[in-house]
């Protein structure tokens, strides 16, 4: 499937800004499948999408569940928690 | 009004023009409330010397756009409007302006702070500070978390803290 990837703040800094993006999946695309496959790209991605890490994550510009199922062309932003204001 | 009620920009605003216009005349409006957020030259342990702000353009001004929506329909909110910086904003300068005519003073104030603790919780924006030791990342506050919390809607930005609302 054809997604966008995004990432922002530290999560940028470390693996960029991201882009256009072609997965597979293996089964269920959820975001949390999609974390878990980004993680296996680089040891960089290993470290900064740990399970352990604080990482939120959007579906279409707005927040979502990990457990949200991506359609094709979906935008998907990855990002730590925020601090405007 | 041609103007948008969600601007995200890098320059500053001026608060008195602003108000004025979100009152913009009207005679059914009783009461406008403002929050004006600034940037502080230290924390509890180091000294500021800028913050730097990033954003996720499209979905801070949907996200920001959903909240006023919220509040009109909580409070009775008439007219809101929200500013938020970005870039490299120093000491002094001013972050975001919250802005909230409604007929009564209570649902103006409420209608305010409202907007203000979900935009701390739920608009991608990102602090990086710049200190003597360098640059760093803002942490999420649970405070935060707690402060939407309290307005009956789930929160669970901040890392470290068990979500009571989802399983």
């Amino acid at each position: 499937m054809k997604l966008t990837l995004k990432y922002f703040a530290s999560l940028r800094e470390t693996l960029g800004a991201g882009g256009a993006l072609e997965w597979t999946p293996e089964a269920e695309p959820t975001a949390a499948a999609l974390r878990a496959w980004l993680r296996t790209q680089s040891p960089a991605h290993a470290q900064a999408l740990a399970p352990g890490r604080a990482v939120r994550v959007a579906v279409d510009q707005a927040l979502a569940d990990e457990s949200a199922t991506l359609r094709d062309g979906a935008e998907v932003a990855f990002f730590p928690p925020v601090t405007g204001g | 009004m041609a103007t948008s009620r969600v601007r995200i920009q890098e320059a500053d605003f001026d608060i008195g023009a602003e108000l004025a216009a979100l009152q913009g005349g009207r005679t059914d409006v009783g009461a406008v409330a403002s929050f004006v957020g600034c940037v502080r030259g230290h924390t509890r342990e180091d000294d500021i010397s800028a913050l730097t702000l990033e954003h996720y353009p499209g979905m801070t001004e949907r996200a920001i756009e959903a909240m006023i929506v919220e509040a009109e329909a909580r409070f009775g909110v008439q007219a809101a409007l929200v500013i938020h910086r970005t870039g490299r904003l120093l000491p002094g300068e001013r972050i975001v302006l919250v802005a909230v005519a409604a007929p009564h003073r209570r649902a103006a104030f409420q209608g305010c702070e409202f907007l203000m603790d979900y935009l701390k919780t739920h608009a991608p924006f990102w602090k990086k500070e710049s200190t003597p030791q360098g640059e760093r990342w803002v942490d999420a506050r649970v405070a935060d978390d707690e402060a939407l919390r309290r307005w009956g809607l789930a929160s669970d930005n901040a890392p470290g803290e068990a979500s009571p609302s989802k399983p």
